[in-house]
């Protein structure tokens, strides 16, 4: 049996199957989103050099990984920006908390950051007394919820209209109940200034870290990552480690391809340079920039040559609006910072195989995600290579909780199944039993159960294999 | 935290060596070129998709087509950078209603009114993207980050003869590839948003309103 701390995809995505407004949300924007991105790709000769192009630079990247954040901590400290390094969650959110006390920093606004997410950064800080506001419209509305993203671009994607409409009017104070989407964005607009006015400290993510100028690369179209990175006295950029390019030519297909295949925009509405605080002359700015390094297992899924292609991604999400899994039980059945197809692969081998086995099989196999990806991961092949991980013991591998996702019912029948096959008589005997008397087993048998709840019972053919392959020699001869 | 980066840097550096990456084949994004005149019709109509709005100009008149528009716009206030060669010369032109505003002080020195009594911020640009529509601009001390952030409209100058082809060449016709300032970026509208139902909204928490004032110097 599954062990108790194992989190089962396969029930929260039954329990998110009967929720008709959560799917009606999330069909609507994935195929709007299909839609949007298919239109920004006219020529698809174009799109596969671009494609190529894009992997080949995220390859390269990934083989210097080591020298490049060498030179990127180098190139940032020479601008002023403060370089930390953290292992893990834990470092990171403390490394965070230091730089915040030590300013005396209580309010707190943020651009959009799934590493943030993924650090649970927001909670920890609460727990300090350190307010932590997001101000990305989408992270706003679900952060007034008390819910994580539920899409890594349109964290909000699964609320409609009239559920944002309801919400802030019961949470924003002197807020009008209104469904007008210019409206609704107009109180937040309001919120959220005074909040950036106000802020001591901002922080963000990182699209691209450049390392020969020392320069943080960021995508949006709002102007809060600029608001948050730019108002406050001081700003906390923090990356995965595997965000780092050699230059910034580097960096101009990646972004090209990025929001197409996010949103299906040729550009955003702003790509933010950032390459050092407030300089000589300059009028505002933040006083001090820091950036923290975050590994959190990927220097381990570095250590695997196949698996190594999970860091190529740049974090578009078209894997998960193209997945015919994910549109139908949206991102919070993954019970995971990354849902769908990227967050299939990565969660499993940051959290390990064996308690994330479930979300391993979550999948048909179907192939979109790995066709739409900008920087080529065989998304289904590295899926079908975790699940053998997840259920073997390979002393050469590196993958967290290699072999523990094996049950001991999975373990007794390959045993049972091995003994018998050592044993051609004994076989020979349990196979005439299992054809004639096969059709004899209840439905509701153990194991079978799980098949007969949506499909017949299979009957076994009245002879086996072996059996009728003898017979048929017998006739030849 | 010298452990966590030698530990780090230990284990990414013990992983075993990859086989060579994949060619680099830069030719997608190198014959995206085209003629002067053709690269203002593309950028235009890529921002104007995006809701940015374009007033003309020729070299000589632009400080008054920005006037114009302010008296028209009913702008009350117009900050901008004294320190640049547009903005000094935005001043010595200017005879409109709007007072202008230099920004010529530390943020911390008028913060709240910054972000409640300014109407407009006025910004030089360094260049524009043709591909996509979109203007480069160089904040710094003659003309700061949040001029083109915090006031309600921006306006910013971009001369013709400054597009280029896309951010790819720009970054290496810039020389942005081998140092950059502080900050820098590309603006390609007003800032908006997609978070409720997909549904585009404008204004959310940047500039409500783009106006690019096109300088037409192409000969």
């Amino acid at each position: 049996m599954h062990a108790e701390t194992d989190i089962l995809f396969r029930e929260s995505a039954a329990k998110a199957l009967l929720d008709p407004q959560l799917r009606a949300n999330f069909r609507r924007a994935m195929d709007g989103l299909i839609t949007k991105r298919k239109a920004q790709f006219p020529d698809p000769e174009d799109l596969q050099e671009l494609r190529h192009l894009s992997t080949a630079i995220r390859s390269r990247s990934l083989l210097n990984l080591p020298a490049l954040l060498v030179q990127l901590e180098a190139a940032c400290t020479r601008n002023g920006i403060q370089v930390h390094w953290a292992e893990t969650c834990e470092q990171a959110n403390q490394l965070v908390l230091d730089i915040l006390q030590a300013q005396g920093a209580t309010r707190l606004v943020k651009g959009k950051s799934m590493v943030s997410e993924e650090m649970h950064l927001n909670a920890f800080l609460e727990s300090h007394g350190i307010e932590a506001l997001e101000s990305d419209l989408g992270e706003y509305i679900i952060q007034l919820d008390g819910e994580t993203p539920s899409h890594i671009i349109m964290p909000a994607i699964h609320k409609n209209k009239d559920q944002i409409a309801r919400q802030f009017s019961q949470k924003i104070k002197d807020a009008k109940y209104t469904e007008d989407v210019d409206e609704l964005t107009a109180m937040a607009r309001k919120v959220l200034r005074q909040k950036f006015l106000e802020a001591d400290a901002g922080i963000s993510g990182v699209n691209f870290a450049v390392a020969n100028t020392g320069t943080l690369c960021l995508v949006e179209n709002e102007g809060n990552g600029r608001m948050s990175t730019h108002v406050p006295p001081l700003h906390i950029a923090i990356m995965g480690l595997e965000k780092v390019v050699a230059r910034l030519e580097d960096v101009a297909p990646l972004y090209a391809i990025l929001t197409r295949s996010a949103t299906g925009q040729a550009v955003s509405t702003y790509f933010n340079l950032i390459s050092g605080p407030r300089g000589e002359g300059e009028k505002d700015g933040p006083q001090a920039v820091h950036l923290v390094i975050l590994d959190n297992g990927r220097s381990r899924i570095y250590g695997d040559p196949q698996l190594q292609a999970t860091l190529r991604c740049i974090r578009c999400g078209a894997c998960m609006n193209h997945c015919p899994v994910y549109t139908r039980v949206g991102g919070h059945a993954y019970e995971a910072t990354y849902p769908g197809p990227i967050g299939k692969i990565l969660t499993p081998q940051m959290e390990g195989v064996g308690v994330r086995h479930d979300l391993l099989h979550g999948s048909s196999l179907c192939g979109a995600c790995g066709e739409v990806c900008p920087v080529e991961i065989p998304i289904p092949d590295i899926l079908v290579r975790l699940r053998r991980e997840a259920t073997h013991q390979d002393p050469a591998s590196s993958v967290a909780g290699k072999g523990t996702g094996r049950t001991d019912a999975e373990d007794r029948a390959w045993r049972l199944w091995a003994a018998l096959s050592k044993r051609p008589g004994l076989y020979r005997i349990v196979t005439w039993f299992a054809t004639r008397f096969g059709w004899a087993l209840p439905s509701g048998a153990p194991l079978l159960r799980d098949w007969t709840r949506f499909r017949t019972k299979p009957v076994p053919a009245r002879r086996s294999l072996s059996e009728r392959m003898r017979a048929e020699r017998g006739s030849h001869d | 935290m010298t452990e966590a980066r030698t530990a780090i840097l230990e284990r990414l550096s013990a992983a075993p060596a990859g086989g060579p990456p994949p060619l680099e084949d830069t030719a997608v994004m190198a014959r995206r070129h085209w003629p002067a005149a053709e690269r203002v019709v593309r950028l235009r109509k890529g921002m104007e998709a995006v809701r940015t709005e374009f007033l003309e100009a020729i070299p000589s008149d632009w400080p008054s087509v920005v006037q114009d528009f302010c008296d028209h716009e009913g702008i009350r206030n117009l900050l901008y950078g004294p320190g640049s060669n547009d903005g000094a010369a935005l001043a010595t032109a200017w005879d409109g209603e709007a007072t202008l505003l230099p920004y010529d002080r530390p943020v911390e020195a008028f913060k709240t009114q910054l972000f409640t009594e300014v109407d407009a911020g006025f910004t030089s640009t360094v260049g524009g993207i043709a591909e996509t529509g979109g203007i480069l601009l160089m904040p710094g001390p003659a003309e700061p980050r949040l001029l083109s952030l915090v006031p309600p409209i921006h306006i910013a100058l971009l001369r013709a003869s400054t597009i280029q082809d896309s951010l790819w060449s720009a970054i290496t016709n810039l020389g942005w590839g081998e140092s950059l300032p502080p900050n820098a970026l590309l603006i390609s509208g007003p800032s908006k948003t997609a978070d409720i139902e997909q549904t585009l909204a404008y204004g959310v928490h940047g500039p409500k309103r783009l106006i690019v004032v096109l300088v037409n110097d192409l000969r």
